[in-house]
């Protein structure tokens, strides 16, 4: 991560990308760009670096903030035409603790609107362009943050990862998407999706650059009562200090038999021998497992080639790959969009025109004011998202599809703890495909769900994936593969990326 | 399962949308796919299988029942609203 000194200023820093973002505004990355705000900052941290003060880990360093994070700076819309206005008076955590550090927003990027899509065709202000091929899509919903990295627009971006929404995007760019453990980043002050499901993380071009903004955005939040312990730190702090915490770990369990405390480690059982998360020697073996599954016609005959490739690659280096099955994942995403769109028309009712963003003019009396307001200001997605939310839960169809997702989701955690315990990592395609055209699902919504069939289940379990680059098309389309693990391995995850590279 | 005109309509009031004809056709259409996707899971057998709804490890957080200094003030989110009148946010008619 580049960062501000004193020859290289954090105003030049800021200077040179705003006018990069200018230079690709075409490509329709920005739904507000931060001119005046970011240089302002800019101005202050070289003050202080010229004065000889110490300055954060991000001095200077320019980033781009996906548009469902709430900060005073610019509109946050969520690309949605029903938070069109709405200037939030208080901070998301995450985007504190970057700022913190010195990190300086530029803008906001581009997104489905309530990044409901995987694409970014959905947003209320029309789709971002893909950075390698501008007649296809980013993928989404983090399409905008997603292009802005690739195009070297800015060190790093914030996402979102609801389904696939960090991972997906950074597949189709080239670049590093990284989806946390779920609660390992506050989600306070970020526009609520489907908030089981729901987790922070970034784009970077490195893994060193994810593993800095992970150790610091990590740790519990007062204001966000599902955040985790700071495990992801601790990782490193705790193998010095305590060996006691070095046993293998326990399964975690659900239902009564929850463990209490911080007893979760989630590393693979087999995995000796163990040390602390992060900590793992990177010339040791590691067991890789590859998810049969996932291997077949259905995916693009490139995709499943660079998959061979990353794991001839790992063989030659020592680590064993494994074959893994892993028959439920197939259910995943119809329990998903089960799941999340029962989630999303709860999370959504709070949009009613009333206490913030646009409002309908054509009504006389409250509950026409309610409904114009929905429907002039919520895209066709969002209403299909909310509708069938709706439908899963109303009485009748309860039983049926809402109650038998959530037990479908228990099935879908226990096959992840069941292949944990035959390897360390999972490798496998993020998305079935490369970036398609645009237009070319956006007016199939089932076409447009199955782009998401082997990323969703991450999000269902609670578990880490990071998207990582792996080469390119005979087209010149990038393709991407994720690595998976147990939950709080995130730190370990991104390390052993790097044995990808 | 099929999702007829009427049921579209009612899921229209449930989520408080007032859609046009077109729409209703549209969207109906699209929820049939949907949902004809989505039942799928029936093959599945989830029998003597708990539900999950969160797969957060923690037990209950607790805090002290205090009031803490909040985020915003009253006249920041005021100032949010299209309407204000005496600190308090304009509708339409209710009644």
């Amino acid at each position: 991560m580049k960062t501000a000194n004193k020859k290289v200023t954090a105003t030049r820093l800021v200077k040179d990308a705003l006018e990069k973002a200018k230079h690709f505004e075409d490509y329709h990355i920005f739904t507000f760009l931060n001119e005046e705000g970011a240089l302002k900052k800019a101005k202050e941290i070289d003050a202080r670096i010229a004065r000889g003060e110490k300055v954060g880990r991000l001095a200077g360093v320019p980033y781009a903030l996906k548009d469902n994070f709430l900060s005073p700076e610019g509109e946050t819309t969520a690309s949605a035409h029903i938070l069109e206005g709405f200037t939030s008076p208080v901070t998301a955590t995450a985007v504190e603790k970057l700022e913190a550090e010195g990190a300086i927003m530029i803008g906001r990027t581009n997104l489905d609107a309530f990044a409901h899509g995987s694409s970014t065709e959905n947003s209320y202000y029309g789709p971002t362009l893909n950075s390698h091929d501008r007649a296809r899509v980013a993928g989404g919903s983090s399409g905008g943050s997603a292009v802005a990295v690739a195009l070297d627009i800015v060190e790093f971006a914030t996402g979102t990862d609801t389904g696939g929404s960090i991972r997906q995007p950074a597949s189709f760019n080239g670049i590093y998407g990284f989806k946390p453990t779920y609660g390992t980043i506050s989600r306070y002050g970020v526009v609520a999706m489907a908030s089981s499901l729901d987790c922070i993380g970034f784009f970077t071009r490195t893994p060193e650059d994810m593993d800095l903004l992970m150790s610091i955005a990590s740790g519990q939040d007062p204001k966000d009562m599902t955040t985790l312990p700071d495990y992801y730190n601790e990782a490193v702090a705790s193998a010095k200090l305590d060996d006691s915490r070095l046993a293998p770990a326990r399964p975690f369990a659900f239902g009564n038999s929850r463990p209490k405390g911080r007893a979760l480690r989630g590393s693979g059982a087999h995995s000796a021998p163990v040390v602390a998360d992060g900590l793992e020697p990177s010339n040791s073996c590691t067991r890789i497992g590859i998810v049969k599954e996932f291997d077949n016609d259905s995916v693009d005959t490139e995709i499943r080639e660079a998959l061979k490739e990353k794991c001839e690659l790992l063989k030659s280096k020592g680590h064993e790959v494994v074959g893994l099955e892993m028959p439920t994942l197939k259910y995943a995403l119809a329990a998903y969009y089960i799941i999340q769109p029962a989630e999303v028309a709860s999370n959504l009712s709070r949009h009613d025109g009333i206490r913030y963003g646009f409002r309908s003019e054509n009504s006389t009396d409250l509950d026409g004011l309610y409904e114009h307001t929905r429907d002039e200001g919520f895209m066709s997605e969002n209403k299909r998202r909310i509708m069938t939310g709706n439908f899963v839960l109303s009485s009748g169809f309860y039983d049926a599809y809402f109650l038998k997702a959530a037990k479908a989701r228990t099935l879908i955690v226990q096959e992840y703890e069941k292949a944990f315990s035959k390897c360390d990592f999972i490798l496998s395609p993020v998305s079935p495909n490369p970036a398609f055209k645009l237009g070319e699902k956006v007016n199939d919504p089932v076409a447009m769900y199955l782009e998401d069939l082997m990323s969703v289940s991450l999000n269902l379990a609670g578990v880490p994936g990071l998207a990582i680059p792996a080469g390119k098309t005979k087209a010149g389309l990038p393709v991407g593969l994720q690595l998976v693990g147990p939950r709080r391995s995130d730190k370990r995850l991104i390390e052993f990326a790097k044995e990808l590279a | 399962m099929e999702v007829n005109c009427d049921t579209i309509k009612h899921l229209a009031k449930l989520s408080n949308f007032s859609l046009s004809d077109a729409e209703i056709k549209s969207l109906g259409g699209d929820l049939n796919s949907i949902i004809g996707y989505i039942s799928q899971l029936d093959e599945l057998d989830v029998e003597n299988i708990e539900p999950t709804y969160q797969v957060f490890e923690m037990e209950n957080v607790w805090r002290a029942d205090e009031i803490l200094p909040q985020d915003a003030t009253r006249e920041q989110l005021l100032a949010l609203t299209k309407e204000e009148k005496d600190n308090q946010i304009k509708v339409p008619k209710v009644l």
